[in-house]
């Protein structure tokens, strides 16, 4: 057997073990692993250190990996050790108490210490800082015995601290260097009435001003600081407060480039190639990250390079932060200052102790700070991570995403602040606020995804992931990992995004799953039921005629051309064009469902008619007897068209919208897609169609007809957004087969159009489709060209040829 | 491997009547259906073919490593354990496989 490389880790704190995580994710086999802590802990969640202080949680409520875990993933733990160096020559790791242990990979996750004021007295009893569990412990038994505290710092960690020691009774003042709190989180507006509605539980602030000293009395406690004013405040506890710095002190000694914090490069590796450092004690590009996270990304890439993948790289992280002070509320993420090149809107009701601050550059949103109402914060953060044009919102950005959009199915909540623990916040599964705190805090999850797993909110028709996502920053503040989809892994099978896939498999013309699978280095054997489905489309969107569809990478509804019901039958629609039949076909179907007891007969909401109920095995025989085309209401591809009577028939049409309707439902049959697509055709302004809410929505004018796009009636209604105005029926086809082609090659699976818009804009697609005629014209032939290959998929499964074996049950 | 006496081993269909990646289904009289399942190595596995989360057909489920996704609401269950994937909790009975000279022999409980 070979023998496994050894991993020594020093630092047992949330960024190495994240790191750990995500490497015996991607190679539980690969090393030995030993871990070294100083604290008599394992890895627990420092970001709630001031819930623990508050009592509002315990330290068992915020352990995230307890000593089993460590033992079922083989992890050597030496808690309560500290090193005492490391010996770079010999690959060797000496720990206090004497131990030795050799590596083959080192990783320095030492953290950070906080900085302790060069001033008299600073070593006296009573003076803490506010950095660990041992730390809290100290508050917390000081807080029983004795009535005043000083916070030095009005940061962060200062403020919780303060609040903290004033809910267990304590008498409370913050002196604080700067003129305003929180100087690296707020502007100095946001920052004064936080300092009122701190002022007003209680706390003191001595502002603008420095400690001399601290004075002991004769047992050598502290008794009180002395400020540079003369000032003598009284004091049986001081928390100092004052920053952080990164813990580079074996970092140093064993002689690695040390500038700030430990240097390393965007593979999070050290100026050692043997040795990688993640977390609080690194300097990345300059910058050391106090925030957890940036510390989680830089896990992901670090454990990405310990695996040997080479793939992954750190590029530095957009952060925001959150006080978590119960009962104020204050978020900052991104420029939230502003300079020259910025513009700012701000609202501002100091009375009702609301300040909201945006900064705006050119279209984009790049800051956010706001006080007394955050219930935006995750969105506002989203639009700067995605770095989405704003252009549009500008006017109702200031109101939040409820003022965008209605999202529905969650009693019109869309601020998770104010819910209470039994509200309901995932309406498809049913699982309400409470549930998804406890999952978070009792888990440790810190993304919608973890969340969705172990809760199942979100997890159906995803309205409420906005929700969640709120929740989840509400409880864990700044280390919420929420990352848009263009930035996230296909899947836990790669690295890559839906973006870089799509370009490897257009790049390198990978025509097949196992070649795309191969050449892209996919973890697993044969991918996963997310990542085959998307890899099937990219390969046929992009190599039509050339790619072969591989059925066994769909999932059932597209692999039976049928749609999968709870009780395991399925739903037929036929096609009938532009929601036109006639008796003939009414007789058939009706034929149909006498014949195999259907039992149910519907009309749908796409102005079609399904058969639900159908058994598995008579589906070829059904589809036979029906003796029409696939309506394709089962599958990522053209849905319907739907119409309304038009000029034929209403006296207010202007033109002919079904003929129109079913032109363009024969034109597009069968086109596959990154998702569903729904298009409708009205016949004049009135709508009757519902062209509004539609992929593409078609509205016919005396003059001509008017094009619509990115409209969606589902989860989150979608207005759709005009495109153009074109004279002639063949230029509807044109302008919306071009659109649907830019859609087919640009869009991430799953992606609607709304969303697809949303991300690339929709002036990009204007530009390639209405103002463009040849590329236009381009992209039409190539939809021509992939629909070329298309067939009735019905037709060629039914019963007069041999059955296709996955109808047919076998028997003993 | 149980007793040969009680629980024979049955034929019930060549190898390549299951397709790579794809799944069969056994009917039983008045008995529960068997998934047949062929992962992309080869290896045949059966299953009674009820998800333990809500009851969906697992044989039309999308077949990946050693694990099928329901394709209902997604479980995950591992083909040769019956197991779930974490975080969700449950298992479904598994039934002993063997392929001979290109047959496929399920041992058939006859309870």
């Amino acid at each position: 057997m070979e023998k496994k490389l050894r991993l020594v880790m020093v630092g047992n704190g949330m960024a190495g073990v994240r790191t750990l995580e995500e490497l015996l994710k991607l190679a539980p086999d690969m090393y030995d692993i030993t871990v070294y802590g100083a604290e008599p802990h394992p890895n627990y969640n420092r970001i709630l250190l001031s819930p623990v202080l508050t009592g509002e949680q315990t330290l068992q409520d915020i352990v995230l990996n307890d000593v089993a875990w460590y033992e079922s993933h083989g992890i050597t733990l030496r808690m309560n050790c500290k090193v005492r160096r490391i010996n770079r020559a010999r690959r060797l790791v000496v720990g206090e108490d004497g131990s030795e242990a050799p590596y083959d990979r080192l990783l320095l996750a030492t953290g950070s210490k906080p900085f302790i004021l060069p001033v008299p007295g600073n070593d006296l009893d009573g003076v803490v800082t506010f950095r660990d569990i041992h730390d809290v412990n100290l508050m917390i038994e000081a807080a029983g015995r004795h009535r005043r505290a000083v916070v030095i710092g009005g940061g962060l960690l200062g403020l919780e601290a303060a609040n903290g020691l004033a809910a267990r009774g304590m008498e409370v003042s913050v002196v604080h260097l700067g003129a305003s709190l929180l100087d690296r989180q707020l502007d100095p507006q946001a920052a004064l009435l936080l300092q009122r509605s701190l002022e007003a539980r209680g706390l003191a602030f001595h502002m603008r001003r420095q400690t001399q000293a601290l004075l002991g009395n004769d047992s050598g406690r502290v008794r009180a600081l002395r400020l540079d004013n003369g000032e003598e405040v009284p004091a049986d506890l001081v928390v100092m407060a004052v920053g952080i710095r990164p813990d580079t002190g074996l970092a140093q000694d064993c002689g690695l480039y040390v500038n700030r914090g430990v240097v390393v490069s965007d593979t999070l590796q050290t100026y050692d190639p043997m040795i990688y450092a993640v977390g609080e004690c690194v300097s990345h590009r300059g910058i050391a990250y106090g925030l957890v996270a940036p510390l989680f990304e830089q896990a992901k890439v670090a454990a990405d390079h310990l695996a040997r993948h080479g793939i992954g790289r750190y590029e530095g992280s957009v952060t925001s932060t959150k006080l978590k002070v119960t009962g104020i509320d204050v978020f900052s993420a991104g420029d939230f200052l502003g300079d020259e090149g910025t513009e700012a809107i701000t609202l501002a009701d100091p009375v009702g102790g609301v300040y909201k601050k945006l900064v705006l550059k050119e279209d984009q949103l790049v800051g956010a700070c706001l006080y007394g109402d955050t219930a935006d914060g995750a969105w506002y953060f989203r639009l700067i991570r995605e770095g989405r044009r704003i252009d549009e919102l500008r006017d109702q950005l200031m109101f939040g995403e409820s003022a965008i959009g209605g999202d529905t199915g969650h009693a019109g909540e869309n601020r998770a602040a104010g819910m209470a623990d039994s509200a309901e916040v995932c309406g498809c599964n049913g699982v309400c606020k409470g549930a998804i705190v406890k999952a978070i805090r009792e888990k440790g999850l810190f993304t919608v995804d973890e969340i969705k797993k172990h809760t199942k909110a979100a997890s159906s028709c995803g309205s409420c992931a906005g929700l969640v996502e709120q929740i989840l920053i509400g409880c864990v503040g700044g280390a919420a990992d929420v990352k848009p989809k263009a930035q996230k892994p296909v899947c836990g099978c790669t690295d890559l995004t839906h973006g870089e896939v799509r370009k490897a498999i257009r790049e390198h013309h990978l025509t097949t799953i196992p070649d795309a699978m191969r050449f892209m280095e996919w973890r697993t054997p044969d991918g996963c039921a997310t990542c085959r489905p998307a890899l099937n489309y990219y390969l046929l969107s992009t190599w039509p005629g050339e790619a072969r569809d591989d059925s066994q990478s769909r999932l059932a509804n597209e692999r039976m051309h049928a749609n999968i019901q709870k009780d395991g039958t399925y739903s037929v629609v036929p096609r009938m064009w532009g929601g036109v039949t006639n008796p003939s076909e009414l007789r058939r179907i009706a034929d149909v469902a006498d014949k195999y007891a259907i039992p149910m007969v519907k009309v749908t909401g796409g102005q079609r008619i399904d058969l639900l109920g159908v058994k598995k095995e008579d589906l070829p025989k059904v589809w036979a007897d029906l003796d029409m085309p696939s309506g394709h209401a089962y599958g990522k591809n053209l849905r319907t068209v739907k119409t309304c009577v038009g000029s034929e028939f209403c006296r207010f049409g202007t033109q002919d919208s079904t003929a129109m309707g079913i032109a363009l439902e024969k034109d597009l049959a069968g086109m596959g897609s990154p998702h569903k697509v729904k298009l409708a055709v009205s016949g004049c302004p009135r709508n009757c169609a519902e062209s509004g809410i539609k992929d593409i929505g078609v509205i016919a004018v005396d003059s001509g007809w008017e094009l619509y796009v990115g409209g969606n009636g589902g989860i989150k209604t979608e207005v759709a957004q005009f495109f153009a105005k074109v004279k002639t029926a063949r230029e509807v086809l044109e302008y919306c087969g071009a659109f649907l082609q830019l859609y087919r090659e640009e869009a991430f699976y799953l992606e609607r159009t709304v969303h697809y818009l949303a991300r690339v804009g929709l002036e990009h697609a204007k530009a390639r489709v209405v103002e463009d005629a040849a590329n236009r014209a381009e992209l039409y032939a190539r939809l021509r060209f992939a629909l070329s290959f298309e067939s009735d998929p019905w037709r060629e499964r039914r019963v007069a040829e041999p059955m296709a074996p996955e109808f047919q049950p076998l028997t003993v | 491997m149980p007793q040969a006496a009680s629980c024979p081993w049955r034929s019930i269909c060549n190898i390549d009547d299951i397709p790579v990646h794809g799944a069969r289904v056994l009917r039983r009289e008045g008995k529960e259906d068997v998934a047949l399942f062929r992962t992309v190595d080869g290896q045949v596995y059966a299953v009674i073919d009820r998800c333990p989360h809500k009851g969906g057909p697992l044989s039309a489920g999308l077949v990946h490593g050693r694990s099928v996704a329901c394709p209902l609401h997604g479980w995950v269950l591992d083909l040769e354990s019956g197991q779930a994937q974490a975080p969700d909790e449950g298992s479904v009975r598994t039934l002993p496989v063997k392929v001979d000279g290109g047959a496929v022999y399920l041992a058939l409980d006859e309870d």
